[in-house]
């Protein structure tokens, strides 16, 4: 069963045409012609690991900034161009990573590459909207806020980094968003927001010279500057556990155990990726679409330990592709009367026998197989398949993407065994508790 | 094998002897199929005493089988990467997967053995219960939740179908017995109530064939139809403030009852609400409140027509500062909109965007598979992806000035909020 051929015209692109324009834009454009859609997303190397103390969450802010009217497309324009093509646009920033997207009929092309040539050269910024923004993303922050499980993450990320600007969150901290200024703003923008530190994609119905014609035209006359320096200081290792508990108001309990994890280029990633796959289900690479939704992870052995036996009402993992070491983040929610002392004793019961005895072959080839099947259902449209192009070219570099099959299939029990043994152990983890204050009579 | 939505849909359509019906649309874009088995058992159908009932024994479908016990189930989906997700709506319990096309004969049986042949064990009962009171405590701590939740009593009234959380409540579930799962399934989840959808790189010919095949000897008379009842009158406007402690932004529902799915001017109010809350970043909402006061992440309404009238809602998260700001800029928005109309730009904005954006909505084997389920519920035609574009491009502006002027009344807002004692009341 484990041997499975899958005809795979999507997951490995064929006919991917690579190209660099002359001010270093890199553009890569890949035909699929089975819907009438085209789907543009600009990448920059650019996130949250960018940022110094102080200006945390600017990317972020800046983002925001660049739907905000360009010298061309007066603010009030923004909304519509594509829209008028039945077209959606988006936009997000993480830590490695800004990005943004239009999904649109194929007769939008031109305008969508318009819209980023726009945003990467022309932005306006003008002071009034960037206050009127800088509530909005206050707002943003809040409402995450109110979520007791991402207040928990912001948490344990911040205790687990001592040095590494992975370890503020990529909206920022809430005293550096309400003093950073617009040429805080500005300045950030100029830097990054040059052609030879970003990455355009194009995936759909193209006829791919006339795409790269139409990036030519719309790309090809704005000015590189000089690549940015990315220095994030390395994390030292850790030298013993680490703990922090939140206590509000709330009804639910929440538990976060969380351990260095490898960068997405180092040997260690794809091992982790299958552990992390015997321990919670598969979730797949796509960042964009595969971890809405539950994973298959009913014989999972966290599933099995913790929610079949009634301690947790769910368990996730989380282990993502990024350019530096991040972490790998195991998520609870503690059924109600279940003390989390109890849910935590049992998830490291699990990670020690993990640990101790590595995972079966059976336990191997279900991992392998689920990994393989989610590679083909998080490429169901042009729009994942530019996400996932444009990730592996902004965070991992070229020839990662195209690899990640066979690199999943190649890897054995004993490389799982022995990154659960080096990497999972209880020294080298933050552990988090989210304990509510009851406030019902 | 076509491709399926660069010359439209093109579904086989059959119905099995025994009342069900099986939709297939091929589509070989990727070795995938999604698999969709939809009753109509939603919340709707709850005994008065038990709400929630549908949506329990939705979630213990799947937890063993005449021919499977759970963990054979677990583990025959886990080694195909297949997550097989159960959900119940007020009018329909759904059964969703996707999975690889060479896997698609044993996906398919596994799915159509958890619809037909459940056996509800006790055990499993009383696992997904605690895990469904867990989701109900957090659902009381989450503002908007909360807020939903209080704006549809509003609406609707608690016993009234769309006006109870159709998960339940703690209450609700520790009364239910397995002998209630047991009679709702029998009663409701019959083969006439069943519609299977299947899209994906599978030839229609032999879908159709296995499904036939699994769904073999079974056999009931159709259920019993249960109407949707009336909601209440309109009344004069009303504002309820849930108080959720420790957050750091309230929540604001704001909405009222609007009309069926099946009514005439359905295409008028779709437009309507477009501009409304729904263009570019959220319409007219998100334009004032986001765009020009800066108050909010995300401003927006939606409109979510039933077999029943349903509700029309605007949706805001907000510093508790600023509830009573942003509600004066909702009431405006909603003023304005029912008093004037829209301009004739903005109509035809909105047609354009949504015509051209059912393309983006058949693109893949989840978004056809939803939208073939929803045209068979409410008889829309096979080719109803084909008549959409005339519908939505008939519409006039003074359509949609009309059904404005109908719904949008602040005078008549029934408005929730949900956040932080201090400020949630402020209105």
């Amino acid at each position: 069963m484990d041997a499975m051929a899958l005809p795979a015209p999507l997951i490995e692109p064929r006919d991917l045409r690579e190209v660099h324009l002359g001010n270093g834009l890199k553009v890569l454009v890949q035909p699929v012609h089975t819907a009438p859609l085209v789907s543009v997303w600009c990448w920059y190397r650019v996130g949250s690991r960018d940022e110094t103390p102080g200006l945390t969450g600017v990317s972020h802010w800046v983002e925001h900034m660049n739907f905000k009217g360009t010298t061309n497309i007066p603010r009030d324009q923004m909304k519509g161009i594509v829209e008028r093509f039945g077209g959606m646009w988006n936009g997000y920033t993480w830590i490695d990573q800004t990005t943004y997207l239009e999904t649109a009929g194929r007769d939008a092309l031109d305008q969508m590459l318009f819209i980023e040539a726009e945003r990467m050269s022309n932005g306006i910024y003008d002071p009034a909207e960037c206050e009127s923004e800088r509530t909005v993303i206050i707002s943003e922050l809040q409402g995450g806020e109110n979520d007791p499980d991402q207040l928990l993450d912001s948490e344990v990320t911040a205790t687990a980094f001592r040095a590494h600007p992975y370890r503020h969150p990529t909206i920022g901290w809430i005293e550096d968003l309400r003093r950073m200024s617009r040429d805080d703003l500005y300045s950030h923008y100029r830097r990054y927001y040059i052609p030879n530190n970003a990455t355009l994609v194009i995936v759909g119905d193209v006829e791919v010279d006339e795409a790269l014609r139409l990036a030519e035209r719309r790309f090809g006359g704005i000015a590189p500057g000089p690549i940015p320096l990315r220095n994030a200081a390395p994390e030292p290792p850790q030298r013993g556990e680490r703990r922090v508990t939140i206590e509000r108001p709330g009804t639910t309990a929440y538990l976060k155990v969380a351990w260095h994890a490898p960068a997405a280029t180092d040997p260690d990633f794809f091992p982790m990726l299958v552990l992390d796959a015997v321990l919670t289900g598969a979730k797949g690479t796509n960042i964009w679409s595969s971890f809405r939704g539950q994973p298959p992870q009913r014989r999972a052995r966290l599933y099995t330990a913790l929610v079949e036996s009634g301690l947790a009402s769910t368990v996730s993992g989380a282990l993502l592709p990024t350019a530096d070491p991040f972490l790998y983040t195991l998520s609870l929610t503690a059924m109600k009367g279940i003390p989390l002392s109890a849910v935590e004793t049992a998830v490291f019961e699990e990670v020690e026998r993990v640990r101790t005895s590595g995972a079966l072959e059976a336990e191997m080839a279900r991992a392998r197989r689920q990994l393989r099947a989610r590679t083909v259902f998080e490429n169901d449209s042009v729009t994942n398949i530019a996400h996932q192009l444009g990730y592996f070219e902004t965070v991992t570099g070229p020839g990662f993407y195209t690899a990640l099959r066979d690199r999943i299939d190649a890897v054995t029990p004993d490389q799982v065994a022995d990154v659960a043994r080096r990497r999972l152990s209880r020294q080298f983890c933050t552990v988090g508790w989210f304990r509510p204050q009851e406030t019902r009579p | 094998m076509t491709t399926a939505v660069t010359r439209g849909l093109s579904p086989v359509r059959s119905r099995l002897d025994n009342g069900s019906v099986v939709i297939v649309q091929e589509n070989a874009t990727s070795p995938a199929v999604t698999i969709l088995a939809t009753f109509l058992a939603g919340s709707l159908y709850d005994p008065p005493d038990l709400p929630g009932l549908a949506h329990l024994a939705g979630r213990v479908l799947d937890r063993g089988t005449a021919l499977r016990p759970a963990e054979v189930i677990a583990e025959q989906l886990d080694d195909r990467g297949v997550a097989l997700r159960a959900s119940t709506s007020r009018h329909t319990t759904s059964l969703g997967c996707t999975c690889l096309a060479e896997d698609f004969d044993d996906v398919l049986a596994i799915v159509l053995d958890v619809a037909v042949r459940p056996v509800f064990p006790e055990e499993e009962i009383d696992k997904r219960r605690a895990e469904i009171i867990t989701m109900l405590r957090q659902d009381e701590d989450n503002p908007a939740v909360r807020a939903a939740e209080t704006l549809f009593e509003m609406l609707y009234g608690a016993a009234h179908p769309y006006g109870r959380p159709a998960k339940g409540s703690i209450a609700s579930l520790e009364r239910m017995e397995r002998a209630d799962i047991v009679a709702l399934h029998q009663a409701r989840m019959r083969p006439a109530a069943l519609t299977l959808t299947v899209v994906g790189d599978v030839a229609a010919g032999h879908a159709l064939e296995r499904a036939a095949v699994e769904l073999q000897g079974w056999a009931a008379p159709p259920p019993a139809p249960v109407a949707v009842e009336a909601p209440p009158p309109r009344s004069a406007r009303a504002v309820r403030a849930v108080s959720v402690p420790g957050k750091s932004q309230t929540d604001i529902a704001y909405g009222f009852v609007a009309i069926r799915r099946l009514d005439p001017r359905y295409y008028a109010y779709w437009v309507m609400n477009n501009i409304l809350g729904q263009f570019g970043l959220g319409g007219r909402l998100a334009d004032n409140i986001r765009e020009r006061q800066g108050m909010a992440y995300y401003a927006f309404s939606a409109f979510d027509p039933s077999v029943g009238e349903g509700p029309l809602v605007v949706r805001a998260g907000v510093d508790p500062a600023n509830v009573s700001r942003a509600i004066t800029a909702i009431d405006h928005e909603v003023g304005e909109l029912g008093a004037h109309g829209p301009t004739a730009g903005e109509l035809e904005e909105s047609r354009r965007y949504l015509i051209g954006s059912i393309a983006r909505m058949l693109e893949t084997n989840q978004g056809i598979a939803t939208f073939l389920q929803t045209s068979e519920q409410f008889n829309l035609g096979l080719d109803y992806d084909r008549q959409l574009p005339r519908h939505l491009g008939a519409v006039t502006l003074e359509e949609v000035r009309a059904a404005a002027a109908e719904v949008l009344h602040p005078e008549q807002a029934a408005i929730a909020t949900a956040g932080p004692a201090r400020e949630a009341g402020a209105a």
